[in-house]
This record gives structure tokens, sequence and C-alpha cells, in this order.
């Protein structure tokens, strides 16, 4: 019999429900765009296949009523658990006027929402993460009680922001989590390329910060390892690194053809792995869900994203002269 | 009013915000307990404690880009870079980032940030600490760029710039910092950034200028005044957004404009400023437009006399205005 992990994490039944119901409406909406750019409704995609059980175990972990995520272009599971909603995604994929993001103005996958903590992002890769280090220090400044939590690649591990972002945290021990989605390609360049150290994780002893290495399929592993991250933050003890370590299930982008540079056999093993497929399993093993309850998600979804696609279709774009609005503060 | 130096005007508007507004801090290398390597936070980290005046690892980005975190969420950030040839690590932030952020968010953040640096040659700084790096950010809506030239300005446009709720570089004339002395009142108040100011009435020629240009710019005009020679001087302060009104207005009073920069002379600030007379003053020219800068070799470099060629000074200032008066 399989054991019930998530009540020992203190997780009820309808919490991981609700998680995995999450990590399905961010598959279901990231598949919904591409057919819509295939058929030539939008223009762009980038996916978080593969990355939803991190990016949702990350953000259960934590107080999603006050913490702050600084996400990277993949985080759909993460913005949806913050209040991001399909229709709000969807906005951003047709770039409608009512996008909360952006207003239509940046690409898919530049997150960005003030009433949910979601900090605003660019395309340059790790600039967020001194950014979610300041938010931190503010934290820290103000005597508040939250928490950062900022994503990014492996190949973003790389850049030079991430280690003067984790420094800093590091010196000044900032309420700030660090999670690194390995998912083992940056683009075509796959992990051995970028990477001398076997982890991401042995990166943290640099920063004089904890590291961790955990399973990204598994969201309950990723909970854990965010949740005592978000207790450490809590308590004045300063950073974490954590690394969760997946596959990219899609090609890097709508505009990307991975088979000029990975085998099948590979994609194919991974798809194995796939969190949508192994959680559902320990959460219908457990007891937790049915096959007639995930019908139902599934349908739920499915209507769900019909109407968000709709809607979303249907909506104004902004102005075209609007395009010279907001470049300073302006008197309203 | 009391009199006090260029660097002591920082000092002070910086005391005066931190006072004023619990949510100003200060942020950089050596700014905390030595008080800056200039000693601009000079007994800041005394009155106001570790927490608000944050001595950083050395690493420029970082200090751009955890100030665009703190200032996205409400604080009041003034970053120092120790010199402003040393900004160039923290670009990707503040191009990238602190000055799209308004734009991108379709205004849903911004970033309320002030960066200062100490910018300028004649100090024997050879290539990496004389530079004037203005025209890389001057080309960047979203950004401010403010350059102030006397201490009174100097505390007027600083406290602007940490009152502003969009990003602000704010561009010190290190040679200033102690050469340049001024009345500076001791009350509260601010000075409109995107403003340019007239700092002497003149008719015959218009000099447009903008930091410790200004100075020698007025030096020079006393002595043309003895050989009936009336400059009128505007300057930028703002140096982007430029104030087109004022730049125009400048211009068409006498018809015969000088502009003057420190930078090297192509792709400068006053390239700029030469467009906009162009378009707009055409017929209320009397001479071409002049442009009086640094040549366009990479840097200052170090060895006086070379020093000395490259630098702007009060002579060849003189002569330019001359020559154009007399055109």
């Amino acid at each position: 019999m399989t054991e019930n992990r998530h009540q020992k994490l203190g997780l009820s039944d309808e919490e991981v429900l609700d998680m995995y119901r999450t990590m399905l409406l961010a598959r279901r909406i990231d598949e919904r765009m591409w057919l819509l750019n295939r058929s030539g409704k939008i223009p762009f995609v980038i996916s978080c296949q593969g990355q939803e059980a991190a990016q949702v175990g990350a953000s259960y972990a934590l107080d999603r009523e006050q913490d702050y995520v600084a996400p990277y272009y993949r985080d759909m599971g993460v913005v949806l658990s913050f209040g991001m909603t399909a229709k709000d995604l969807m906005l951003s994929g047709f770039a409608k006027a009512e996008d909360p993001n952006s207003g239509g103005r940046q690409m898919p996958g530049h997150f960005g929402q003030k009433s949910n903590r979601i900090i605003t992002g660019s395309s340059p890769v790790t600039t967020q993460v001194p950014h979610a280090v300041g938010f931190a220090l503010a934290a820290k400044m103000e005597k508040k009680n939250f928490v950062s939590l900022v994503t990014l690649g492996e190949g973003s591990s790389n850049q030079g922001d991430f280690h003067e972002g984790l420094n800093f945290a590091g010196v000044h021990k900032l309420p700030v989590i660090v999670m690194v989605e390995n998912n083992k390609y940056a683009i075509s360049v796959p992990l051995e390329k970028q990477l001398a150290c076997e982890k991401v994780s042995d990166r943290a002893v640099g920063y004089g910060m904890p590291g961790y290495t955990v399973d990204g399929n598994d969201p309950l592993a990723v909970y854990e390892a965010v949740k005592g991250a978000a207790d450490r933050a809590r308590s004045g003890e300063g950073p974490t690194l954590i690394e969760t370590v997946s596959y990219r299930l899609t090609p890097h982008s709508s505009d990307d053809d991975d088979r000029t540079y990975r085998e099948r056999e590979e994609v194919e093993e991974a798809k194995k792995k796939d969190a949508l497929v192994t959680f559902k399993a320990y959460l219908q093993e457990v007891g937790v869900l049915t096959e007639e309850k995930d019908k139902e998600l599934e349908e739920e979804m499915k209507s769900l994203i019909n109407e968000a696609t709709d809607y979303a279709e249907e909506a104004p774009y902004a102005e075209a002269e609007s395009a010279l609005k907001y470049v300073y503060a302006e008197d309203e | 009013m009391p009199v006090m130096s260029y660097i002591q005007a920082v000092t002070q508007a910086l005391h005066e915000e931190m006072e004023r507004d619990e949510k100003v801090f200060v942020l950089g290398e050596d700014v905390g307990k030595r008080g800056g390597v200039f000693r601009a936070t000079d007994g800041l980290y005394d009155k106001f404690g570790e927490a608000r005046v944050i001595d950083t690892p050395l690493a420029e980005s970082a200090i751009a880009g955890v100030g665009i975190g703190a200032a996205m969420y409400g604080m009041r950030p003034v970053a120092e870079m120790q010199f402003a040839d040393f900004i160039m690590p923290a670009v990707n932030q503040i191009i990238s980032e602190a000055a799209k952020t308004r734009y991108r968010s379709n205004n849903d953040w911004n970033v309320p940030m002030t960066i200062r640096a100490p910018y300028g040659g004649g100090v024997h700084g050879a290539l990496y600490h004389s530079q004037s790096v203005e025209a890389v950010f001057a080309n960047q809506p979203g950004l401010k760029i403010v350059m102030p030239s006397t201490p009174y300005d100097v505390k007027g446009l600083l406290k602007a710039a940490i009152r502003d709720d969009d990003p602000v570089l704010f561009f010190e004339h290190k040679r200033a910092y102690r050469l340049i002395k001024g009345e500076v009142p001791e009350d509260d108040y601010t000075l409109p950034i995107g403003k340019a100011d007239v700092k002497r009435e003149g008719s015959d020629i218009t000099v447009i200028t903008y930091g410790l240009c200004v100075h020698f710019a007025l030096q020079a005009a006393e002595k043309l005044a003895e050989e009936g020679i009336d400059a009128h001087i505007l300057d930028l302060r703002t140096v982007y957004p430029l104030d087109q009104e004022a730049i125009i207005e400048a211009a068409k009073k006498t018809g015969k404009v000088l502009l003057i920069t420190e930078d090297n002379k192509e792709g400068s600030i006053i390239g700029e400023v030469s467009a906009i007379v162009s378009e707009n003053c055409l017929f209320d020219l009397d001479a071409p437009v002049k442009r009086l800068a640094g040549p366009d070799v990479p840097s200052m470099p170090y060895s006086p006399p070379m020093e000395k060629y490259f630098m702007m000074n009060p002579d060849k200032v003189e002569k330019a205005m001359r020559d154009l008066a007399e055109f």
C-alpha cells in the first residue's frame, strides 16, 4: 500500500487535490496555447510543461496571502497558485488590453501582477534574482514577516546576477528562497555544458546558505523543501538555494525545434516521470482522487479554458496610441 | 544663507531626506562606516545606523538590482556607484529593468530609486575614474538623468530625485565636489527635474551646457563681457529628457549657439541639443550650431599633459565663445 506522504507534511486531502488541480490547469492552458499558436491565433508560447510540480509545490509552501514571488517565464504554475486566472493568461497570450501582466505590451510568460504580489519580469534572464533579494531586504528593514521566492532556470544560474544576488542575500541574511528549476536544457545546450559542478545546489556553499536538490517531479518533495526554507527565512536564518530537477517536455518555445538537438527517446523516457502522471497515480493510490473526480476536473478545466480563450479572443486590444503611455508617472 | 561645497550639499540633501522619510535608505560600496570614498555619505552611518546606510558587497549589478527590488516594494533607495565608470556592470539592471518597469507592467509597478555616481575628469583619475557616462543612458525612455552644476541645484534636485516615482540617475561632477561652493538655503526645497535654468542672461551668444562646464562658461563670460561680448548661459540640469522649450528659447534669444560637454563629442548629449535647435530654430540662427567637446578617444589618459589636452577648461570655452561671437 502506498504511504500517505502528504498528511505527514501537514497537508490535507483537499490541499493536495487543489495542488493537483492547479498543476493540471497550468498544463491544459499551456497545451491550449500551443494549439492556438499552431493555428495562427497567437504569435508565441513558452511552456511550463514538465515543471508544474515544482512550481505548484513551491507556491503552496508559501503564504500566498503575503509572500512575494519573482517568477521566470515558465512559471505558469507559480502565477496560477498566486491568484492569476486562466482568463488573465489567455488575455496575455492574445496580447489584449485587459492582460493584467502588461496590457499586451510584453510577450506571454512575462508575468507580473501587483495585486497578487507577482513581481514584473523581463526577458534578459536572472535579473529577477537581485529584485527578489531587494524585496527580502525591504521585509527585513520594515520588520515584515513576508519572504520572497525567486525562480530561474539552471542555465540562468551562470549569470552574474545569480552570483551577485545570492551573495548579497547571504551576507545580509535575507528572507529569500532561490529556486532553480533545472529542466536539463538551456534552449539547446544540455546541463553538462552549462555547469562544471554536479548540482546547481553545490553553489550554495559559496554564498553561506544551505543548498538542496530535490525531485522536481514530486510536488510534495518540493513543498517540503520550500516550506523548510520559508520557515528558516521567517525566523531570521536567511536564504536558501533549492534546485528542483525535472525535464522540459516541450521545445524551448514555439519558435524552437528540439528535434535538432535531442533524441525523441529521451523525451519519451522523461514523459514517464511526468508529475501529471505520477502525482495523479499517487493521489489515486492514497484514495484522494478517483477516476470519476479526475474526469470532472478535466471537464472543469476544459470549460474554464474554453471560456477564457473565447473571452480573450473577443477582447479588444489597447488603443495603438496608448503605446505612448506610462513611460513615467502620469497624473490620472 | 550658509555657503557650502557641492559635496556638502549632497550630504545635506541625503541627511534631510532620510530624516523626513523612513523609507529612504542608502546602499553602495564604502558608504557606511567610511562615509563614501568621497565622503558624500559622511555622518549618515552614525546618525541612521547600518540598517539604513548599507555597505554592500562589491557588486554593482546587485547594488542596482537589489535597489530596484526594494523600490518596487515601496522603499526609496539611494544607491551609490563609487565612480560613474563602474556603473557598467549595472547597465542591464538600469536599462532592461529600472527604465522599463513601469512601461512593461502597464503602470502596475514602478521603481522610485535614485542612483548617484561621481563622474568627470580633471582629477588625475585616468581612463576609469574620469568618464562622463550620461550618453549611455540618454536614449532610454523611463530614465531621468540629472547633472547639477551648483550646490543649490544639487540639494534641490537630489531631494526631488529621491521623491520622484521613477528611476533617476544623479551624476555629480567629482571635481566640483570641493571646487564649487555656493549658497544653499537651510530649509527644505526641491527643484523641478526636467527644467533647465538660465545661469546668466545675455544677448550676443547662447551657451548651452551642464555640470562643471557651466562654471567654465560663466568664468569665460565674465572675461568676454569686458570685451563687450554678452553671453547667455543655459544650464540643462536634467540632460534626459531634455527641456526642449528652454533650449529653443535660449537658442532664439541670440541666434548663435555654442554647446559644450566634457564627454566625447560624437553621440553625446549636445548632439541631441543640436538636433532640437536645428529642427526648431533655423530662421533664428545667425551662425552654424557649434559643439565644443572632448575628443573621440575612449577616455581621459593619466599623464598630465594628455589629461589636460582632453579635459575641458575655461580657456577652451572662452576661445570657442569668442570665435562664435565673431562669426
